[in-house]
C-alpha cells in the first residue's frame, strides 16, 4: 500500500500479518486440488466413528450384496492388507520409525499360528501342537509383541536410515531362516538336521479358526473375523493417539532430541511403537496362517513389505483413515492388474483421471485429450492404408483368451495399433522394441520444456498406450510395482503427504 | 541467600577431543533466583546446559539438584526430576498443534500406560482431563498470544516470538523447579525483547520459577539478573551483580580484546 493513498478502509478480505488472516492459514493450506478435494473435504469434517461405521458395516454386508467368491476372497485379502496397513503406520506414520522388518512379525504370527495349531509337514507329521483357537490367538498376539520388543532392543538407538537397515536385515534373517528351516541343525549344536519350517514348501493343512463352537472355513468368516478385530484395533488405536503416549509418539517423529528432553522416554517410545504395530501383525498373521490353511516362506516376502509401505504412503502416513483407504485402492488396484479385462479399465481410467487432475486449464486438457484422439486415429488410418495387419489384432482378456469385441475393444481398434500376430508369433517383438522407444520418449519429455513438451506428450501416451495392450497387459508380475511405482511418483510430485496425510513441515 | 542452593556445578570439566570447553566450572543457583550466564561465542554456555540436562556427560565433576547428583541420568529422567530448558535455535514439534506441544511436556508427570489408554481405564481419562486443563493454565500465562484459536494451529504457523513464548510454556509445563533459557531473546525486536524481559521476571516473582538464564542482549540481562556469571573458554571469570560484572576488566577483556582494556 502506498503512502499517500488516502486512508483507505478496511478491506475486505483477510490481511497478512492480521490475526484474521492467521486464523484462516488452515482454510488456505491442507487441502488437496483437483478431484479429491471434494471426497478428502468431507472425509475431514464427518465424525471419524461415523466413518468407521459405514467402512465395517459395508464390508460385513459384501457376502451379501454378492455371492461371487471370487470377490469376498479379494475383500478378506483386502481386510488383512488393512490390518498391515493400520500397523505398521503406528511405527512408521506416528513415531516416525522406518521400520523395515515388519512382514518379518507378519510371518513370524502366521508360521506360530501353524506350528500350534497342528500345521503339517510336508510328509504328514504335525510340526508341534494343535491347540484351540482360543488358545492359539491370544498367544501368537502377545509372542509377536515380544518378537516387536526383542527385535527393537538392540536398535533402540537408531533412527532414519540406520534403523531401515538393520530391521530390513532381521526380515532376511525370517525369510532365510523360514526358507531353510527344513535343515536346521540348532547352530550345529545338533548333529542332525532336524525340518523346523517346512522348509520352501512351508507348512500345510493349519487347523482354521474355531470361534464360539463354529468352524471358520472360508473367507467370509475370515473376513467376518477380521473386520471385528480391525474394528476394536482401530478404536484403541485411536484413543492412544489422543493420550500421551500417542503424543510423545508424533513429538519423537517431530524432533526426538526435544522429545528426550522434554521428559519422554525415547527410547522406550520407540520400542513401544514398534511392538504395538508388531501386535496388530500379529494378529493378521494369526488370520493368514488359518485362512490360507497352510504358510509359505514367499509370502512374507520383501515385496510385500513394500506393498504395504505403499498403501501406507499413498493413505498418508499418520492418518488412520487414510492408511485403510491406500489399503483399500492399493490391494483392489493390484488384483485387477492380473486380469487383463480388468486391468484395461484400471489403466485408461487411471490415465485419464492423472491427466484430468493434473492438466489445467480446461482449455489445455481439452486440446491435449482432442490430440491424442487424433493422432491415435490418424496413425491408426495409415496404417490400415499401408500395413493391413498392424491393426484389428485380438485384445487379450487372460489365459490366453482374447476379444474383438465390446465397447472399449471397438474404440482400441481404431485408434490403436494392434498387430494381429502380436499373442500368436513369439518372434514378433514389436511391442519390446516399442518399450525401448517409449523409455526414451519418456526421458525425451522430461529434458524437453514449452510446447515441445506438449507436443511430445501425445505420442508418449499413445506408445504407453501401445506398449500398453502388446506387451504389458499380459505380464502381471511386471505391471503391478510398475503401476504401484508410477502411482508413487504421480503422488510424490502432487501431494507427498499421502491422500489424507497432513502436510509436514520439516524446517521454518 | 542462605540454605544449599537449588542447583549446583562442582569442579565440572568436559573436552570435545583435545578443546577443553568446561574447565573446572562452580557454578550455584538459589532458589528462586534468576541468573544470567554470559560470555562471548563459543565460551560454552549453551555446553553448561547440555551438561546440566544430559545431553553431554562430564568428564568429572558434578551436578546437584537439590543435593542429588544428575551425573549419568538419561535427559528425560533430569527433566522428570524438575530441570527443563528452551533451546537457542527452536526446537518445537513444528507439525503439532500448540496446545499438543505444551502437553507432550506433560509426559514426564503422568503416568498411565498405553492398555490404559486404549481402554480408557479411569485413570487414563482423568490424566488426560487434568493434561488439558494445565496446558491451558500454561498458555494462559502468556496472555493472549498463544490463546483461542492458536490452540488448534501447527506450531509452525506460529510467528517466531510466539514460537518462543511456546517454547518457554512447554518448558514450564514439564513443572520444572529450575528452567533452563537459552537466548530466549534472540532474534527478537526491542519490543520483543522487552516483553521477554518482563516475561521473565513474571516468570520468577508470579511462577515462582528459579532461571538459568544464557542471553547475549545485555539490557535483558541487567533487567532481570539477581547475579551474573561471566564465561570464557569454559572457565568463569567474573561473578556478582550485573554492575560488578560488567566493569570487571577480564569481561571487558574476553568481549572487546586486549588492545580495548590497554585503551582505557
Amino acid at each position: 500500500m502506498s503512502a499517500e493513498a488516502p486512508t483507505p478502509g478496511p478491506p475486505a478480505g483477510p490481511q497478512i500479518g492480521v490475526d484474521e488472516w492467521v486464523r484462516r492459514s488452515g482454510e488456505r493450506i491442507g487441502g488437496p486440488g483437483g478431484l479429491l478435494a471434494p471426497v478428502v473435504r468431507v472425509a475431514g469434517k464427518t465424525p471419524q466413528i461415523l466413518l468407521l461405521a459405514v467402512f465395517v458395516a459395508g464390508a460385513a454386508l459384501i457376502p451379501f450384496l454378492t455371492s461371487n467368491g471370487y470377490i469376498i476372497g479379494v475383500a478378506a485379502d483386502t481386510m488383512l492388507y488393512v490390518l498391515l496397513a493400520v500397523g505398521l503406520n503406528v511405527a512408521v506414520g506416528w513415531a516416525g520409525l522406518l521400520d523395515l522388518g515388519y512382514i518379518a512379525f507378519y510371518g513370524f504370527a502366521a508360521y506360530l499360528y501353524a506350528a500350534l495349531s497342528a500345521g503339517h509337514l510336508p510328509d504328514g507329521t504335525v510340526l508341534l501342537a494343535r491347540w484351540a483357537t482360543w488358545q492359539t490367538v491370544p498367544v501368537v498376539i502377545a509372542a509377536t509383541v515380544v518378537l516387536g520388543f526383542l527385535l527393537a532392543l538392540p536398535s533402540r538407538r537408531l533412527r532414519g536410515d540406520y534403523l531401515a537397515i538393520v530391521t530390513l536385515f532381521f526380515l532376511e534373517i525370517f525369510n532365510n531362516f523360514t526358507t531353510n528351516g527344513s535343515q536346521w541343525n540348532w547352530l550345529g549344536f545338533s548333529g542332525t538336521t532336524h525340518n523346523v519350517t517346512g522348509g520352501a514348501s512351508g507348512l500345510i493343512q493349519t487347523d482354521p479358526w474355531r470361534v464360539f463352537g463354529h468352524h471358520l472355513n472360508d473367507a467370509r468368516d475370515y473376513l467376518w473375523v477380521a473386520l471385528a478385530g480391525f474394528t476394536v484395533i482401530v478404536l484403541a488405536l485411536a484413543f492412544v493417539n489422543r493420550s500421551r503416549t500417542g503424543r510423545a509418539w508424533r513429538a519423537l517423529r517431530d524432533d526426538p532430541l526435544a522429545a528426550e528432553l522434554m521428559g519422554m522416554p525415547v527410547k522406550w517410545l520407540s520400542l513401544l511403537a514398534i511392538a504395538v504395530g508388531a501386535g496388530i501383525a500379529g494378529f493378521a498373521g494369526a488370520i493368514n496362517g488359518a485362512y490360507y490353511q497352510g504358510v509359505f516362506p514367499q509370502t512374507y516376502s520383501f515385496q510385500l513389505l513394500i506393498t504395504v509401505y505403499a498403501m501406507v504412503i499413498l493413505g498418508g502416513a499418520g492418518s488412520l483413515g487414510g492408511v485403510v483407504f491406500g489399503a483399500v485402492v492399493v490391494n483392489v488396484m493390484l488384483e485387477a492388474l492380473t486380469h487383463p479385462a480388468d486391468a484395461r479399465w484400471v489403466f485408461y481410467a487411471g490415465l485419464i483421471l492423472g491427466l484430468v487432475a493434473k492438466i489445467r486449464p480446461w482449455r489445455l486438457l481439452g486440446a491435449l485429450l482432442a490430440g491424442l484422439v487424433a493422432f491415435g486415429v490418424v496413425v491408426n488410418e495409415i496404417a490400415r492404408a499401408v500395413w493391413p495387419r498392424g491393426v484389428g489384432g485380438p485384445l487379450a482378456t487372460g489365459q490366453n483368451t482374447f476379444s474383438q469385441h465390446g465397447f472399449l475393444a471397438g474404440a482400441l481398434h481404431h485408434w490403436l495399433l494392434l498387430p494381429a500376430h502380436t499373442y500368436t508369433d513369439s518372434n514378433f517383438r514389436i511391442g519390446n522394441y516399442a518399450f525401448v522407444l517409449l523409455v526414451a520418449l519418456v526421458l525425451a519429455l522430461t529434458a524437453t520444456h514449452g510446447w515441445r513438451r506438449w507436443a511430445l506428450l501425445v505420442p508418449t501416451i499413445w506408445g504407453a498406450a501401445f506398449v500398453w495392450e502388446n506387451v504389458l497387459i499380459e505380464q502381471n508380475p511386471t505391471t503391478r510395482p510398475l503401476f504401484l511405482g508410477v502411482i508413487l511418483i504421480v503422488l510424490m510430485a502432487t501431494r507427498p503427504a499421502g491422500l489424507f496425510g497432513t502436510n509436514r513441515v520439516e524446517i521454518v | 541467600m542462605s540454605g544449599a542452593p537449588l542447583l549446583e556445578l562442582r569442579e565440572l570439566n568436559v573436552a570435545f577431543g583435545g578443546l577443553k570447553v568446561i574447565d573446572g566450572l562452580d557454578l550455584h543457583v538459589n532458589e528462586h533466583e534468576v541468573v544470567s550466564l554470559i560470555g562471548p561465542n563459543g565460551a560454552g554456555k549453551t555446553t553448561v546446559f547440555n551438561l546440566i540436562t544430559g545431553v553431554f556427560a562430564p568428564d568429572s565433576g558434578d551436578i546437584l539438584l537439590d543435593g542429588k547428583s544428575l551425573v549419568g541420568l538419561s535427559p528425560h529422567k533430569i527433566t522428570q526430576r524438575g530441570v527443563a530448558r528452551t533451546f537457542q535455535t527452536l526446537r518445537l514439534f513444528l507439525n503439532m498443534s500448540v496446545k499438543e506441544n505444551v502437553m507432550s511436556g506433560l509426559y514426564g508427570r503422568t503416568r498411565s500406560t498405553i492398555l490404559e489408554q486404549m481402554l480408557q481405564l479411569p485413570r487414563a481419562r482423568r490424566e488426560e482431563r487434568e493434561i488439558d486443563g494445565y496446558a491451558q493454565q500454561r498458555l494462559a500465562f502468556f496472555g493472549e498470544r498463544l490463546m483461542g484459536y492458536r490452540w488448534n494451529q501447527p506450531a509452525y504457523s506460529l510467528s517466531y516470538a510466539n514460537r518462543r513464548r511456546l517454547e518457554i510454556a512447554r518448558a514450564t509445563a514439564t513443572r520444572p523447579r529450575i528452567l533452563l533459557l537459552d537466548e530466549p531473546a534472540a532474534g527478537m525486536n526491542p519490543v520483543e525483547t522487552h516483553e521477554i524481559t518482563e516475561l521473565i521476571g513474571k516468570l520468577r516473582d508470579e511462577g515462582g520459577y528459579t532461571i538459568l538464564l544464557i542471553e547475549h542482549d545485555m539490557h535483558v540481562v541487567e533487567g532481570i539478573s539477581d547475579r551474573v556469571v561471566a564465561l570464557d573458554h569454559g572457565v568463569k571469570i567474573a561473578e556478582g551483580s550485573f554492575e560488578t560484572v560488567a566493569t570487571d576488566p577480564r569481561v571487558v577483556e574476553a568481549y572487546l580484546g586486549t588492545s580495548a582494556t590497554a585503551r582505557k
